[in-house]
């Protein structure tokens, strides 16, 4: 879920003004890039390097429009080399640098450093290798998700499909750790990634991992995806692919309520099936998404369940019969299984179509991406229903129901004065009340610049203290997409002491990894 | 806080055992940070150095059964997590080898067993951890929900990391439904050639299974495919029609649990050397010679690329040679006295970022 479902609410929300919450970054003294723009010009070519003010608003916003800062030039490597060669100046002149993928992203993610260089990845788009031996791919950073999936085709399949995956980039999907709609059984990004080229942020290229599972030492590879591009830039993608099931079914079932679709969400995982994907939508998601599709769905429905299960065809037949049932005996009002692939497409197509489709309720949105346990998906409904009230505000809900996902749309209209405003602070509310439920702010949009403000919500002082020491082994200076994921800009000491080997590596045990 | 009679405290809270580290650490004492001690041979030498164990975290923190999450202490016996997980049909979907391993033990060496193939390994299930750091900073990272992108996922930073950049105090994890009924398609070959198609027919079969594995002893190996739900019987059948296609002499085996736990021990050696090879599916045959050369036995999940050779007699150096110079190769079980030439298989720029990882986390290096 993300960047293809977004188009249609987002829109200058904050008008021409500067974004809240502005990177402190942003502020500081203009530097004059002139001469590392010549520089880089000399190195990869004139043609790699944007400096024209027109040009460059093209990459002035990622998916989330509402936040907008041109940068002070783009680069368009085409190779490692490239953006080694980009990154190294950057260094040596002290110049931020953002990295960027197809800019689908909905957390600001790849949001521009005014005084710094977007490398933009989307010339690196070849798929290098195709193992299928192996059950491998080695992908350059701009190949789109949905490429993978076909250059392994027909017999497997790339497991993390996140909504956008038409347009998005495996290098943003390495950045964001995205998920999708079937990452409940699937998975996440890092669980398919074996290997990554990383050109860190002095310009030093290092390789971790490779076709292999379990490289030796740190399992560096864990901590880099969905680092959000503070660490570095994956300029070669490992990833591991898996044989496509035998057999999938979907159904659609509606309910009085969404309160009642969850409780069955909850009796088919406790009768202890793993569904393939499990999504909700509620009844202004349903009469939005109906408007778009016409797929003939009940408008009146409070709740509409997508349930899909996929495994060996006798497994899957015997547990489909099974969630039907339960659906039925739970009260659904009625319930429409796939026959064909059109029938399972047209499911498809109208839970995707809801973001896009809010159009037709408001003339704006704010969608969150909090997650909360999912026994207490009732109290948490209930607890937005009533935020809605407080703030006079329309709140769609479409969620991933068997993780937990929730993707509350917040619709207003910017044209009126003050909306955009209620909007956002009542997003913000809602994200409070998922983080008191012991859940978290994000799960697959990421904290980029929109929700950095939300982590001291979630995390202690000690916490993002300890993500710095992260931050700081790969990044001391801060120049990796600054002003992303921490709430407030923090410098990184020297480390004390001389140069001392990790004691895994000195004792010489690294090997037992 | 308490000291035991052989020099290893066991801290019986967070709190305490950060504080103690935090004195060690101002005070230029290194430390160990150990569970049950099931794998501390697979951790080099750390002479000097005092222990601090984990077992006094031992509770079962949280289970959620309706949310699949649990929270567990470092310190509990994985074996007793099972129990209380089983008691609602659920389990941690890891079973690595060991009865008495802790949860903290099997997170910070990352061991797995046959489930792996089906569900991943530790840093696949683990959803969040707290740890105390040298200094003494407790912090957490991740959280209790299965879908979490919010800050850094240090939890897969810790996992496999030994404890050397922390302790690892408190761990989430992600839980499943039990295995149901389960049942084991078997194919036998004596040919590596043989053996290795019959493997590589079920790693790229559009099966669901359970798990895929493979193992070897003494000139003759097996394929295991196991499969559950409520048709069981027909997704093995269907394996085992794949196996016999591909040259191998097949079976069904109802009561499966004995293949699987031997599987499990043969990752093991109490007297004798256990090497992991991280190598790919289509390695396999070449593998079954080199244990074959050698006398070592063989277990792996194919799909994975993931072997152990173990080695009880023999000699496991000229093995670890051999294994070494084509493959990542780690270590892990060793007789007394074995001495081994130190060599991590890592590139230089990889070996200077850990380094660098190691000197933020722990600047004095206090943690070995």
């Amino acid at each position: 879920m993300d960047g293809g479902e977004v188009a249609a609410g987002a829109g200058a929300a904050w008008g021409d003004g500067p974004p809240p919450d502005t990177p402190a970054e942003a502020e500081r003294e203009p530097v004059d890039l002139g001469p590392l723009v010549d520089e880089l010009r000399a190195a990869i070519g004139a043609e790699r390097v944007i400096t024209h003010a027109h040009q460059l608003r093209t990459y002035e916003s990622d998916g989330l429009l509402q936040y907008a800062v041109t940068p002070g030039a783009v680069v368009l490597p085409g190779s490692t080399e490239d953006v080694v060669a980009t990154v190294r100046a950057c260094h040596r002149a002290g110049v931020p640098f953002v990295a960027r993928g197809a800019g689908s992203g909905l957390s600001g993610g790849a949001l521009p450093v005014a005084d710094g260089v977007l490398i933009s990845l989307s010339q690196m788009r070849s798929i290098i290798e195709v193992d299928l031996d192996n059950q491998r791919v080695i992908t350059e950073p701009g190949v789109t998700n949905i490429e993978i999936s076909k250059a392994v085709g027909p017999d497997h399949f790339y497991p993390p499909d996140p909504s956008s995956q038409i347009v998005c980039s495996i290098g943003g999907n390495v950045a964001e750790n995205s998920g999708g709609a079937h990452c409940f059984k699937y998975g996440f990004t890092t669980n398919y990634v074996t290997g990554l080229e990383l050109v860190l942020p002095d310009g030093e290229l290092v390789q971790i991992g490779g076709k292999e599972l379990d490289p030796p030492g740190l399992d560096v590879l864990g901590a880099f995806v969905g680092s959000e591009g503070t660490l570095g830039i994956a300029t070669k993608i490992w990833l591991r692919i898996v044989p496509k099931p035998e057999s999938v079914r979907t159904l659609v079932a509606f309910f009085g309520s969404t309160v009642e679709a969850g409780e069955v969400v909850t009796e088919i995982v406790s009768a202890g099936m793993v569904p393939g994907a499990i999504e909700m939508m509620d009844n202004l998601s349903i009469r939005a998404a109906e408007g778009a599709t016409n797929a003939g769905y009940p408008e009146d429905a409070g709740a509409a369940l997508v349930v899909e299960l996929d495994g060996s065809e006798a497994e899957c037949e015997a547990r489909f019969d099974q969630v039907v049932s339960i659906c039925e005996n739970a009260g659904a009002d009625s319930v429409r299984v796939a026959q064909d692939e059109a029938e399972r497409e047209l499911i498809w197509r109208t839970r995707k179509a809801a973001f896009a489709a809010m159009g037709r309720i408001a003339p704006n949105y704010y969608v969150q991406d909090s997650v909360i346990p999912r026994t207490r998906l009732a109290e948490v409904l209930g607890r937005i229903d009533d935020l809605g009230r407080e703030y006079d505000m329309q709140v769609a809900n479409v969620f991933h129901a068997g993780d937990g996902n929730l993707h509350p749309l917040v619709c207003y209209d910017a044209a009126k004065e003050g909306e955009a405003e209620r909007a956002e602070e009542c997003a913000g509310m809602i994200v409070k009340a998922c983080v008191d439920v012991g859940g978290s702010i994000t799960g697959e949009h990421g904290v980029g610049v929109d929700k950095k403000r939300y982590m001291p919500d979630q995390f202690t002082d000690a916490d993002l203290g300890t993500f710095q020491r992260l931050r700081c082994a790969f990044d001391p200076d801060g120049r990796a997409n600054p002003g992303k994921v921490m709430p407030t800009p923090r410098l990184c000491g020297e480390v004390p002491g001389p140069y001392r080997r990790h004691p895994l590596e000195q004792a010489g045990v690294a090997e037992r990894f | 806080m308490e000291a035991q009679a052989s020099g290893v405290s066991t801290p019986s809270t967070v709190e305490d055992l950060a504080e103690e580290l935090r004195r060690s650490d101002d005070a230029g004492q290194t430390v160990r940070v150990r569970g049950a001690g099931s794998k501390l041979t697979w951790a080099g030498e750390a002479g000097g150095a005092v222990e601090i164990s984990t077992a006094g975290l031992d509770g079962v923190l949280e289970h959620n059964p309706g949310d699949l999450t649990a929270v567990l202490g470092a310190g509990v016996p994985l074996a007793r997590a099972q129990e209380v997980f089983a008691e609602a049909d659920q389990m941690l979907a890891l079973d690595p080898p060991g009865a008495d391993a802790t949860i903290g033990g099997v997170v910070a060496a990352a061991d797995s067993g046959p489930l792996r193939a089906r569900y991943g390994g530790v840093r696949d299930l683990v959803i969040g951890v707290r740890v105390a750091l040298a200094d003494g900073t407790v912090a957490k990272s991740g959280g209790q929900v299965i879908k979490n992108v919010a800050g850094y996922d240090l939890a897969k930073l810790f996992a496999g990391s030994f404890g050397t950049l922390g302790a690892i105090t408190e761990i989430s994890v992600r839980l499943h439904p039990a295995a149901p009924q389960t049942v084991t398609a078997l194919g036998h070959a004596g040919d590596p050639a043989v053996l290795a198609r019959g493997a590589q027919a079920l790693s790229h079969a559009r099966l669901e299974q359970l798990g895929l594995d493979v193992r070897w002893a003494a000139g003759r190996g097996s394929v295991l495919s196991r499969s559950g739900g409520a048709t069981a019987q027909a997704q093995a059948e269907a394996a085992e029609r794949l196996l016999g296609e591909a040259g191998l002499d097949t079976e069904i085996r109802e009561r499966d649990n004995g293949l699987w736990e031997a599987q499990r021990e043969r990752q093991r050696s109490p007297g004798g050397l256990v090497a992991k090879v991280s190598a790919l599916p289509i390695d396999l045959p070449e593998l079954l010679r080199t244990a074959e050369r050698h006398g070592a036995t063989l277990v792996g999940r194919h799909a994975l690329g993931l072997f152990w050779l173990r080695l009880d007699d023999g000699s496991p150096g000229e093995l670890i040679s051999e294994l070494r110079g084509r493959y990542v190769t780690a270590v892990l079980d060793r007789p007394d006295g074995f001495e081994l030439e130190r060599d991590a298989g890592l590139e230089p720029g990889a070996e200077l970022l850990m380094t660098r990882i190691k000197q933020r986390f722990d600047p004095k290096g206090t943690l070995v």
